[in-house]
């Protein structure tokens, strides 16, 4: 059985065909060619069904779209943050920076109806640290905190992978943050004449 | 001096065009998109390549011997380039119509040689060393089967001089001095009896006027591979083992040198078989009966249309060969040294060797 399959495969004739076959793969794939093939996600049932043709795509100008549920870079929509920090505790890799100040008035709603009470003059993301686990994203109680399906954020210098989600300057933030103490200095003044004064009384 | 510049300017757009091709032509096998940037599709890749391949330092390694160094690219592109002062491009113009073009052709290229060694041992580099003990021994090899497989169409044609074998493959046959009451029989044999002179076309290529001529055909084809280099022939480069061969210390215009000679090589044996085996200048359509295909596409010997359709029919030949060439090196791997060599001693020059044995049979039957 196998010395006839050894057999078969020699001499000048099986030889010459091995040799016609070769050629006419690579002139099947040539003529195909024209063909190419689709930027579809691997969600697409065509995803796998696409045998002829050109298979890379033009990178930066056509890119295979990627699942909605998958986990790249992080973005935070601070309209809705209440700054609760439950992202930057969870964080394995502790990539997350936030800073917060508590808000002197009422602030306003995020957008699922939760009063905002702090302000935060810091909420960095070291997406150079990030492990892209998405831990942050589920604890997140507004989910404000989302990933994005950007995955192609490459810097030249590596601080700019740091981003910056802050709606506030460094001086409204210090204006904020006067505010809280005079209000604090406030209210420790009126405590501790309310203590004066029930001393006083007693 | 004019059919110098001529014939350069010829040489570099083809060899620009073959650049680019052969990019495009292994991505599209390879099922890749090749260049895309430069110009529409890519086009202006290979210029783009030649200007940087400018630009760039022109190093020479400091434990070189220098002067073989510097002088080695040059050499090889002078043998090759001399090669195409003998090639006819239309019935009446040709560099130096010399009467034997075949022999001296033969003779020059194989100059290739000693350039080969000077860069492989000017260099002083191992890999350039081998590479360069590699193709010498390869090249010289090859020219055995390769010029065996030429001497029985010049057995056939009875001429060392490209013109005449070109105009023996057409329906011009009677228009060259010398050859004006000779008559072409089909498959050469007159006992036959059917005059092919004024058919023409493709009835009266050498592969079909001795049609013993399509194996030698085969026999050149594979050894020409041989000769310029090329896969499944490339283990004097072999990227993979030796980096580049011969030419790895070079680099900036002198290897823009190197690179072009490799490519004009390539041309110009594809030239040389399609000159031999192919019909030249010839027109591929016969004349069928009132049909006088042959005749609309050979034009008028002497005037425009004579030179443009002869300058066409050459070189879309050539671009059929060469693209066979393209597609046979991303077709077949690389065969080991052992290998080459058995296929040329034991296979190609006992097989070529038969060819121009039954050659001189079949021209005695031809005449």
């Amino acid at each position: 059985m196998e010395k006839s399959s050894v057999q078969h495969k020699t001499g000048f004739w099986e030889v010459v065909k091995s040799l016609l076959s070769g050629l006419r793969l690579t002139w099947r794939h040539f003529r195909n060619a024209d063909k190419r093939r689709a930027p579809v996600p691997v969600m697409d049932e065509n995803y796998f069904n696409q045998p002829e043709g050109l298979v890379t795509l033009t990178y930066p100008y056509e890119a295979i779209p990627v699942p909605e549920n998958g986990r790249y870079r992080l973005h935070n929509e601070i309209d809705d943050c209440i700054v609760c920090d439950l992202c930057a505790k969870i964080c394995p890799v502790n990539c997350i920076t936030i800073e917060s100040v508590k808000a002197t008035e009422e602030i306003g709603m995020t957008s699922d109806g939760t009063k905002k009470r702090l302000y935060a003059p810091v909420f960095d993301i070291d997406m150079a640290k990030c492990c892209y686990c998405g831990l942050c994203t589920t604890v997140c109680p507004t989910d404000c905190l989302t990933m994005t399906p950007v995955y192609d954020f490459a810097e030249v210098d590596i601080k700019n992978m740091i981003y910056h989600f802050t709606d506030l300057t460094p001086e409204q933030a210090e204006e904020k943050k006067q505010l809280l103490a005079k209000q604090q200095e406030e209210m420790a003044a009126a405590k501790a004449a309310a203590l004066a004064a029930r001393k006083q009384q007693g | 001096m004019l059919a110098f510049l001529l014939t350069l300017m010829l040489l570099l757009g083809i060899v620009i065009v073959l650049a680019y091709a052969e990019r495009k032509v292994a991505a599209f096998m390879q099922d890749r998109m090749g260049p895309t940037e430069a110009g529409p599709y890519g086009s202006l890749q290979s210029v783009l390549d030649v200007l940087k391949l400018l630009q760039k330092e022109d190093i020479v390694p400091a434990a070189a011997d220098k002067k073989l160094f510097k002088l080695a690219p040059i050499l090889i592109f002078a043998a090759v380039f001399a090669g195409f002062a003998v090639i006819p491009f239309t019935p009446d113009l040709i560099p130096a119509g010399i009467g034997i073009g075949v022999f001296y052709l033969l003779a020059i290229i194989s100059l290739d040689v000693v350039g080969l060694l000077m860069a492989g041992w000017g260099s002083n580099n191992k890999y350039a060393m081998l590479g360069a003990m590699r193709s010498v021994a390869q090249i010289v090899s090859y020219e055995i089967p390769a010029g065996l497989a030429i001497l029985s169409v010049v057995m056939i044609c009875q001429s060392l001089d490209f013109q005449e074998i070109s105009y023996q493959q057409g329906i011009l046959l009677n228009r060259f001095s010398g050859l004006e009451f000779e008559t072409n029989w089909l498959f050469g044999i007159e006992a036959l009896g059917i005059n092919t002179t004024n058919i023409g076309g493709i009835t009266t290529w050498n592969i079909f006027r001795a049609p013993i001529l399509l194996v030698a055909f085969v026999i050149y084809f594979i050894a020409s591979l041989a000769e310029s280099n090329r896969a499944p022939f490339d283990i004097p480069e072999a990227e993979s083992e030796l980096v580049a061969g011969f030419h790895v210390e070079y680099s900036g215009f002198r290897f823009a040198v190197l690179f072009l000679a490799e490519y004009s090589m390539m041309v110009l044996v594809s030239l040389v078989a399609v000159i031999l085996f192919l019909g030249s200048w010839n027109t591929p359509l016969p004349n069928l009966t009132a049909l006088k295909f042959a005749n609309w596409t050979t034009g008028t010997v002497g005037e425009l249309s004579g030179i443009l359709w002869g300058g066409f029919w050459l070189l879309s030949k050539t671009f059929v060969l060469l693209f066979l060439q393209l597609q046979i090196r991303w077709t077949y791997p690389r065969l080991r040294v052992d290998q080459l060599m058995h296929l040329c001693w034991k296979v190609l020059t006992p097989v070529a060797l038969g060819i121009v044995l039954l050659a001189g049979i079949w021209r005695l039957l031809m005449v």
